[in-house]
């Protein structure tokens, strides 16, 4: 019994950084419809701004959100305002595009800074363990799992309650009427592109304490971001939420059964048969285009 | 064009090549080092998911160059570097490796860090007949007449390394390792050296390359509860795995991870208070006390930044463009050829930072493996040293195998 929780504690971990690093893309991707292949790229940013303030201000992770959120979401408007505004009619050009700007992002971090991988303290009041029983928990996963859902919440309520909302999804709808209301769609595109930015910045500074810096980093979260995204139906914020659980479950549940290796393969099996069955994943959105 | 221009032209043409480019025929024009330089080549990926590794290593070698070029060079000839970027891809290794060997001449090439990238250039250099110098430790089974091996191979790190552990913290062994051939042959030795002395392996399992994420498997520890975690993850995984381990709690006095691959680089990443009191097994650590190492520390600092570090594979990187020299100083200028050069290098002896090493008629290196416990600073301290210098057995654990001065023979 207690293998399996501590193993659910795994899988909602897993699902907790999984949400963080899809949710940028849930915006970008789901919302505006852009490909964005570059968004591994914004999370390795948002780790290599962390590396930055802590080794040159000493800021800790925690500290350095904030800063972070904003550094990264203002490469996400140079991107946006450069390459990918240009490509909103050609939606299956930014794929290559984005695959470009990645590329660059990757090569300029490893000539400026170094390919050598760097080391980001965690948070030490968040040090040590939450022991319930045979459940063993570490305090810094706890606080990723409660964070990423306070991430969620203030998405959901910029997207649906803030002005700012009200007309990107009047944008997203319908580009020409809303201009004709006076809305600046360029404007908010690249608003929200930058904040789906500014989010994958974040994820990226978060997860330093658990893995390794590099150039690289990002190659690997890009692709389960989009399985997440996808999985939870395009457009659907609840989708993703949903998404990165059974994600991360499965993952985790898999890997118990059976090893990291073959619970992989399995999830990606598992997510082919999904696909088959509902294409739009698990909450289609409901607006008409 | 009329065709019998054409034609004309065409024997025009052929024979132009056979006057102006008797190179095409006789296979070789020139010597190989001439004009006051020998060209070698550099193969290292500067680019790429391994330039985070081999970028030390490209520097390693071309101090080396650098530091022989300035004291007069080999017979008064300059070392030529030729550099390529085969940017961490296997198919690019071996065709940048074929341009070094045929269009720049070079009578020797220093590369490789991944088997993935050595296996690339082998036929390559093995169809040329040249040499090729390749500093990683690795998984041994491999027995080229025109590979020069400067890491260790499987009994190198482990013959000494596995028994130890067993007598200072018991028997009972959890091996993990990155999904590829490496882990998976070292594993195989771990697990022959334990059926020997009385141990076991309780759990051995493998995570895809580039995996950072260890919830699953630290449960696993938990529950399997053993006594050595004999870890073969390189790279990012190594890293991920060593942080998540220490943040989950343990205590390395009661369960140590033993590694293979951790080097100071992987140690940095980490950071010191993760890898600290764990173990890693190794010919050289940065903090290894020689005057020789004292020298390659305080040159590498000097010329690349005190905040770099030097590892166990970028002294060999180092080391081996030393015994190429050592090679060549044997030959007369005119013989400078690479089965020359591998002739003169075979028995040789050489001061290393790690201690005195020989090259094996096999290619392989005898080295000085040692054991190292990382402190919170991010060095190791060595609490091991093999009283000998060890022989390597590339096909230690296949009965019946060995590699030798005529290649693979089987007995």
């Amino acid at each position: 019994m207690d293998a399996f929780l501590n193993q659910a504690f795994a899988g909602l971990s897993m699902a907790s950084i999984l949400l963080m690093v899809a949710l940028g893309l849930a915006i970008i991707y789901g919302a505006m419809g852009v490909i964005n292949l570059a968004h591994g790229e914004f999370v390795m940013l948002g780790a290599y701004s962390a590396w930055l303030l802590q080794t040159y201000l000493g800021l800790g992770i925690l500290v350095a959100l904030p800063v972070v959120f904003l550094m990264v979401a203002l490469v996400g408007l140079l991107v946006e305002r450069g390459v990918v505004r240009w490509l909103y009619h050609r939606p299956l050009d930014t794929i290559l595009a984005t695959w470009g700007v990645a590329i660059l992002l990757q090569q300029l971090v490893r000539s400026v800074i170094g390919p050598e991988s760097r080391y980001v303290a965690g948070p030490s009041i968040l040090d040590g363990n939450l022991v319930l029983g045979g459940v063993v928990m570490s305090n810094y996963r706890i606080f990723l799992i409660f964070f990423s859902l306070a991430v969620v919440a203030a998405t959901w309520f910029l997207l649906k309650r803030s002005e700012f909302g009200t007309k990107l999804r009047a944008v997203i709808q319908n580009k020409e009427i809303s201009e004709c209301y006076g809305i600046r769609a360029d404007r908010v595109y690249s608003l929200a592109f930058a904040y789906g930015a500014g989010l994958a910045g974040m994820a990226g500074a978060l997860i330093t304490p658990l893995v390794s810096v590099t150039p690289t980093m990002g190659t690997y979260l890009v692709v389960d971001a989009f399985l997440v995204v996808i999985v939870g139906g395009v457009g659907s914020l609840l989708g993703t939420v949903a998404a990165a659980g059974l994600v991360g479950e499965a993952t985790a549940m898999f890997s118990m059964l059976m090893n990291d290796t073959i619970g992989r393969i399995a999830v990606l099996l598992a997510i082919i048969f999904l696909i088959r069955f509902k294409p739009m994943g698990l909450f289609p959105d409901k607006v008409r285009r | 064009m009329k065709r019998r221009d054409f034609l004309k032209g065409v024997a025009v043409a052929g024979a132009a090549g056979v006057v102006g480019f008797p190179g095409i025929w006789t296979q070789r024009k020139a010597a190989w080092a001439a004009n006051g330089e020998i060209p070698v080549g550099i193969l290292f990926s500067l680019t790429g998911a391994v330039a985070v590794v081999e970028r030390t290593l490209h520097d390693a070698a071309l101090m080396a160059i650098e530091e022989i070029n300035d004291n007069g060079g080999i017979h008064g000839m300059r070392l030529r570097p030729f550099i390529e970027d085969p940017a961490s891809d296997p198919a690019t290794y071996a065709d940048r490796a074929r341009r070094l060997v045929l269009r720049d001449n070079c009578v020797s090439v220093f590369g490789s860090y991944t088997s993935a990238s050595r296996q690339a250039v082998l036929p390559v250099v093995e169809g040329r007949d040249n040499l090729y110098w390749y500093p990683t430790l690795y998984e041994g089974r491999e027995c080229s007449r025109n590979v020069m091996y400067g890491g260790a191979v499987p009994n190198q790190q482990q013959q000494e390394f596995v028994p130890w552990l067993v007598e200072n913290f018991g028997g009972r062994f959890y091996l993990i390792g990155n999904n590829y051939v490496y882990p998976r042959e070292e594993n195989n030795v771990c697990k022959m050296i334990l059926d020997q002395i009385g141990g076991e392996a309780v759990h051995e399992e493998y995570v895809p390359m580039g995996h950072s994420d260890f919830s699953s498997v630290i449960n696993r520890i938990r529950q399997t509860n053993p006594d050595v975690i004999f870890c073969t993850l390189v790279g990012d995984s190594d890293v991920a795995f060593q942080r998540q381990f220490h943040a989950a709690g343990f205590d390395p006095e009661q369960l140590p991870v033993a590694s293979l691959t951790r080097s100071e680089v992987e140690v940095k990443a980490m950071g010191g208070a993760a890898a600290a009191g764990h173990f890693s097994s190794a010919p050289y650590f940065m903090a290894h006390a020689s005057p020789e190492n004292a020298r390659f520390v305080e040159a590498y600092q000097r010329k690349y930044g005190s905040d770099q570090v030097t590892h166990f594979v970028s002294e060999a990187a180092y080391f081996q463009v030393y015994q190429f020299k050592a090679a060549v100083e044997q030959l007369d200028p005119s013989d400078i050829t690479p089965t020359n050069i591998r002739a003169a290098a075979v028995g040789q002896t050489l001061m290393a930072p790690q201690g005195e090493i020989l090259i094996d008629e096999n290619l392989h290196t005898h080295l000085w493996p040692k054991v190292a416990q990382w402190d919170r600073s991010g060095q190791a301290k060595v609490v091991l040293e093999s009283q000998e210098r060890i022989a390597p057995e590339p096909y230690w654990a296949y009965e019946g195998q060995r590699c030798t001065g005529e290649g693979l023979v089987t007995l």
